[in-house]
């Protein structure tokens, strides 16, 4: 169990080796000279070489790597070539928190939508409800994202006014104001979501339903929502956090296209505005990032099946 | 079993039995065939567009900006006066093109590697699936992203970038099943009659991957036209005045509380083409994927 557990983290860590070493390549195989970038148009031959040399670009491959990797690790990722900013204070403060609060908000709704009306498809199964939910989640997974979400707007921001057209309050200094404001970007990305839960639910809990534990619990006169609700949507949660693990990724890259439509100052507008300026050094930051969170919070599912079921757990 | 393309009567008991009947896929699964249809018709629309549109797609007018849908502009115009139905049908085009193109190349590298990976063993193979993984670690747009920066806009470069961020889902399936081709019997008997092993893997491990590729490759292509058109909506794809749908949705996007047929019209083209290949893609996964064949 320890060993499995550490020969992970050791697989972990070596993916994200991999990936530093190409998001840093990144950053050399971009066009374009940063020097030149930060002196503009008019500079001489001596101020080059000057801030060639401080900046280190004059260095072998590998020690600027080792450098870079090194500052990556403490928390120093540079200042940006076009704002001077610093991106750690600039992606990790400001930006992430942003993305991670409409990530979450979007997996809270998700859950609370999606696992309903799978067990419901599950339990009715072959009726006209199963038929519906499943045309709802195959119609929800397959809608691009971003233009729901300008339909969302037109829809209750514009034509009703009951939700706000975009903007972001955070939820720290004003809580019920923040989840106001997130309500729509929440739902917009959760909704390709709400699908996937909703065919995972549906295909384990009938499996789960054939179980002999389900037919002794019914035996013992316990009530039907009991079965179900107890004895058998305990038994979905590890197929659905497996899922939700895999499908980090997607719910990331709609957070990066919700974050535009609706105007968050999130990574997924930091990383376009990235992209449009040429400021390499951010789109690197932003690739880093993303990549460690999927990868650790992949690792974090891995390890938390003990924890969800018991029968995973050593003895 | 067939005979002059005759069933026998027991082959014919025995495919009742299992509930397997010759009714052709067409009549047992009525949402795949319209969805099928449906996507028939937007290639149509791609082939014929310069003969379907009414318009020129990028052909401007002062006069006739904005214009809700009427009987001339019959899905209204844009901020340049651009008929709106015309770059739809248009938009179809490098729809499809940017799709059929950047999963075909996704494919070849995917296949390349997973074959790679599939044979290799010991160390090799413990790289080369920790590559895998790390393709995997990034979600395709960030991935298409991140090459768009390197490699700058266009149609193109998006097919590219594209192409690169959907290697590692073909990678792997197709390790996945060399995994299960290279224990079977025939490979380990070509192997014994010295066979030299590119021919082993020309003869006997491709043909064998092939087909499910070709089913992931249906799959995918509504994946890659979603994140196309992403980065098209994100401003960092196709360009200006391209009549794509995801820059067309971007530029309607501002328009949205007074023209909301700008954004709307191209937006419902695309989630139809996306929902109607992702029914056929569901569709060719239940019935050609071994491993689900018997599930519902």
């Amino acid at each position: 169990m320890l060993a499995q557990s550490a020969a992970k983290i050791f697989q972990t860590a070596v993916v994200l080796f991999i990936v530093s070493v190409a998001s840093f390549s990144l950053l050399k195989l971009a066009p374009g000279d940063p020097v030149m970038l930060m002196l503009g148009s008019e500079f001489s031959q001596e101020s080059y070489d000057s801030l060639q040399r401080e900046l280190g670009l004059d260095r072998p491959f590998l020690v600027q790597y080792l450098a870079w990797l090194g500052n990556f690790m403490i928390g120093d990722w540079g200042t940006s070539f076009v704002s001077r900013a610093d991106i750690f204070n600039f992606v990790v403060i400001e930006a992430l928190p942003v993305t991670l609060t409409l990530t979450f908000c979007s997996i809270v709704l998700a859950i609370v939508v999606g696992i309903p009306l799978g067990v419901i498809s599950a339990i009715r199964k072959d009726t006209i409800w199963d038929t519906v939910i499943a045309v709802f989640a195959l119609t929800g997974s397959a809608f691009p994202s971003f233009f729901l979400g300008i339909v969302l707007i037109w829809f209750l921001a514009v034509q009703f006014g009951i939700f706000p057209v975009m903007g972001f309050v955070a939820p720290w200094q004003d809580f019920w104001l923040g989840m106001y404001h997130m309500a729509l970007p929440a739902l917009t990305l959760s909704t390709y979501f709400i699908g996937m839960i909703v065919r995972v639910t549906r295909s384990s809990l009938i499996d789960v339903m054939d179980q002999p534990f389900i037919a002794a619990a019914k035996a013992r006169g316990e009530p039907r929502w009991r079965v179900v609700w107890v004895h058998g949507v305990r038994n979905i949660a590890m197929p659905v956090v497996t899922m939700i693990g895999l499908q980090l990724g997607g719910i990331l890259q709609g957070a990066v296209l919700t974050e535009t439509v609706f105007s968050l100052p999130g990574i997924g507008q930091m990383l376009t505005d990235a992209v449009l300026g040429r400021e390499y050094t951010l789109v690197q930051a932003g690739v880093m990032l993303t990549a460690t969170l999927f990868i650790v919070i992949n690792l974090l599912v891995d390890l938390s099946y003990p924890l969800l079921d018991p029968r995973l757990r050593p003895r | 079993m067939a005979i002059n393309g005759t069933t026998t009567p027991i082959a014919a008991a025995r495919l009742r039995r299992s509930g397997m009947t010759r009714k052709s896929m067409f009549l047992r699964r009525p949402f795949f065939t319209m969805a099928l249809a449906i996507t028939f018709g937007f290639a149509l629309c791609a082939i014929f567009a310069p003969q379907l549109a009414p318009f020129d797609p990028v052909a401007q007018s002062i006069e006739a900006m904005m214009a809700p849908p009427d009987s001339v502009h019959l899905l209204g115009t844009d901020s340049y006066g651009q008929d709106i139905l015309s770059r739809i049908i248009h938009g179809t085009r490098y729809a499809l093109l940017i799709g059929l193109c950047s999963v075909a190349l996704g494919a070849i590298g995917g296949l390349v590697l997973g074959v790679a990976a599939g044979l290799a063993s010991g160390k090799t193979e413990w790289i080369l699936l920790r590559v895998i993984d790390s393709i995997l670690a990034l979600p395709s747009l960030i991935l298409a992203v991140a090459f768009i920066a390197i490699l700058g806009q266009g149609v193109d470069k998006v097919i590219i970038a594209v192409a690169l961020s959907l290697i590692g889902p073909f990678a792997r399936t197709v390790r996945s099943d060399v995994l299960q081709v290279k224990v079977q019997l025939f490979v380990e008997a070509a192997g014994l009659m010295s066979i030299p092993r590119f021919t082993v893997i020309r003869r006997h491990i491709l043909p064998n991957v092939l087909f499910p590729l070709l089913v992931q490759v249906t799959i995918r292509i509504s994946e890659a036209i979603l994140v196309s058109s992403s980065l098209s909506f994100l401003g960092i794809g196709v360009t200006p005045p391209t009549p794509d749908w995801g820059l067309m949705i971007a530029e309607g996007r501002s328009f949205v509380s007074f023209a909301a047929w700008m954004s709307g019209m191209p937006g419902l083209a695309l989630a139809l083409l996306l929902i109607a290949l992702s029914i056929v893609g569901d569709a060719m996964r239940e019935e050609f994927d071994p491993k689900l064949r018997t599930g519902r």
